[in-house]
């Protein structure tokens, strides 16, 4: 019996030597084409690397002339050479985060609406709607913006404001229609699509059983959606608004247009602002001197590391639910 | 328990208040849509297509060079990036290595939300200023910069979506991995491939960011690689913040002419799309 095991172990091992001599002239092909594409794969490491290299390099002589002054000072004068970033700092964050908090509540209803409560077609040709939306150029929304949008703030919206909510900070000043209010509503109209779009894939994820189960113990649709669906998809969702503000800090075009471009902190949304990459688009081209273009490069490197940090951790709340919702299926 | 009265008046204003929600969501982006139909068609003529812009102060004039100088950037971009994230998306599913492929996923998952005005920053530091210039390869860099990682995701989804049969049953017959790689599972993958690269060239042709300070834009026809180019999202930019109400109707109809293109792109990849499942 022992014999025989052998006598075939070592048949089969002849017939694998034989094999791979067949298969050899594929081998060699095979070797370069796993190294060739791995190169194009790494790429992409590499890519990212030469980013933040590049950012880095080009933005020491800034960074060691100004130090933190750079992040603390407000003061942004190209003839003198002096440069400090806080108002564009303090204009990209809080357009940003108004911008989410204004866009979140909305676009979650909305999946919900096409998800849980719209007839499938309906909410089919809503959803591919706002899709084909967020794949209209951000310069467009710029374009917009500033024609239409901006004009009719200035006209309607913000003398109503001034009129009857002026004793307020947030509302003081003469209406201008460019203003952070403007890059405010244009940032939100912008993310909108694309929180609404992931909200809409996760809730999908949520395993129809799920309902069924709620719907099943006499629960409202309301409460079904509180009850299974909203706390099997919230980390999902958050990923969705955490990519979002990834997109309005980093939102250029539109902005820049529509956000008056003056470097100023005012608490008034009628003020002129500027962000980060308005800054960037409107004077890196036409950088007076070497220290000019370095302070904008290490602005751009701020907006880098931030971009970086909040899509790291987008991309795992979303990766860590549709793997889930993967694995459940499989 | 509460009143069931009550509990289902919730859950109807509930509904209502989600209704309105979607309501509101689409109501500017359909005032856009209305805007740049309404705008666009009035504004747009023949000449548009067939002119470049006039100097400051004459009437009339388009945008030819701009709607040129975006397909050859488009063109070289795709060239640069293409081949890069196809096969990259290849090693990723045929050689998958593990702990290295997750970080290069991660990485293009990262790359790919990373502002595209830094990407122009960076094409900047790496071709215009060795090249002594603003370039249109240097725009073209920049483009294919911002497609690569999209190429590269949208590819690998369609590739492992190719059953592991139709591997196994090539592998089988003796062929090599890499004829089986190219020849049997990208060609059977080939709709869904082409359906993310019209995506991503979609994406591409709307950048106005990554070109402002590489492709720079040209009020003239560009003759060589090595000159600044026009390009259509640059000159409706350019165009829109310019105080003239000549130049507001060029950038209106601009605006139209890209959407047609965009929405032709993503009805095209999303027909595709659909075509895949059926088949």
């Amino acid at each position: 019996m022992q014999q025989h095991d052998s006598a075939v172990l070592k048949k089969i091992m002849a017939t694998e030597a034989e094999t791979s001599c067949a298969v050899r002239s594929g081998a060699h092909g095979d070797r370069i084409f796993r190294w060739l594409t791995f190169l194009f794969a790494a790429a992409v490491l590499l890519i990212l690397g030469l980013m933040i290299f590049e950012m880095t390099k080009e933005s020491l002589p800034a960074i060691t002339k100004f130090g933190w002054g750079f992040i603390t000072g407000s003061n942004w004068d190209a003839v003198q050479g002096d440069f400090a970033s806080l108002p564009f700092l303090y204009g990209s964050i809080v357009s940003s985060i108004l911008a989410i908090l204004l866009a979140t509540p909305l676009s979650v209803a909305t999946a919900l609406f096409i998800t849980e409560v719209a007839p499938k077609r309906v909410g089919g040709m809503a959803a591919s709607l706002i899709e084909l939306l967020a794949a209209i150029p951000s310069v467009i929304y710029g374009l917009w913006g500033v024609l239409v949008m901006a004009p009719w703030l200035q006209q309607t919206v913000q003398p109503w404001f001034v009129e009857h909510l002026g004793f307020l900070p947030f509302f003081s000043g003469a209406p201008y229609g460019v203003s952070m209010m403007a890059g405010v509503l244009i940032l939100a109209i912008m993310i909108v699509p694309i929180i609404t779009a992931i909200s809409r894939e996760v809730l999908l994820a949520v395993p129809q059983s799920q309902r069924e189960a709620a719907v099943a113990l006499g629960a409202t649709k309301w409460e079904m959606i509180r009850i299974a669906v909203l706390p099997y998809g919230r980390s999902g969702v958050l990923g969705g608004v955490i990519l979002g503000l990834g997109r309005a800090i980093g939102e250029t075009m539109a902005v820049t247009m529509v956000i008056g471009n003056t470097p100023q902190i005012s608490l008034s949304l009628l003020s002129p602002a500027y962000t980060m990459p308005s800054v960037i688009a409107n004077e890196f081209a036409e950088a007076t001197n070497a220290l000019h273009s370095s302070a904008l490069m290490e602005i751009g490197l701020m907006l880098l590391v931030v971009t970086l940090i909040i899509n790291a951790l987008a991309r795992l709340l979303i990766w860590k639910v549709t793997k889930g919702q993967k694995g459940g299926a499989a | 328990m509460q009143n069931l009265y009550l509990r289902h008046f919730k859950s109807y204003t509930a509904t209502a208040l989600m209704l309105l929600a979607t309501l509101i969501v689409l109501t500017p982006l359909c005032l856009i849509f209305i805007h740049i139909l309404k705008m666009g068609f009035s504004s747009l003529s023949l000449d548009f297509f067939t002119q470049i812009p006039k100097p400051t102060g004459e009437s009339g004039g388009g945008m030819a060079n701009g709607l040129f100088g975006s397909a050859l950037l488009i063109l070289l971009a795709s060239c640069l990036g293409l081949p890069i994230g196809v096969l990259g998306a290849v090693y990723l599913t045929e050689f998958n290595g593990g702990r290295l492929a997750t970080a290069i996923r991660f990485s293009a998952d990262v790359l790919a939300g990373i502002p595209s005005i830094i990407t122009g920053m960076v094409a900047y530091t790496l071709l215009v200023l060795p090249m002594k210039g603003f370039s249109t390869l240097a725009g073209a860099v920049a483009l294919s910069l911002i497609m690569i990682p999209i190429v590269l995701r949208t590819t690998e989804e369609q590739l492992k979506m190719v059953p592991g049969t139709l591997r196994e049953a090539s592998l089988a017959l003796g062929v090599p991995l890499w004829r089986t790689s190219l020849k049997v599972i990208l060609k059977s993958a080939s709709k869904g491939v082409v359906t993310g690269i019209l995506l991503a060239i979609a994406r591409v042709a709307g950048e106005t960011a990554p070109l402002l300070f590489t492709a720079l834009g040209n009020q003239f026809w560009s003759r060589k690689l090595t000159e600044p180019i026009a390009a259509l999202p640059l000159q409706i930019f350019s165009f829109a913040i310019a105080p003239y109400e000549d130049w507001h109707k060029l950038a209106w109809a601009g605006a139209l002419v890209l959407v047609v293109i965009m929405f032709t792109l993503n009805l095209g990849a999303r027909l595709l799309g659909r075509q895949k499942r059926y088949s």
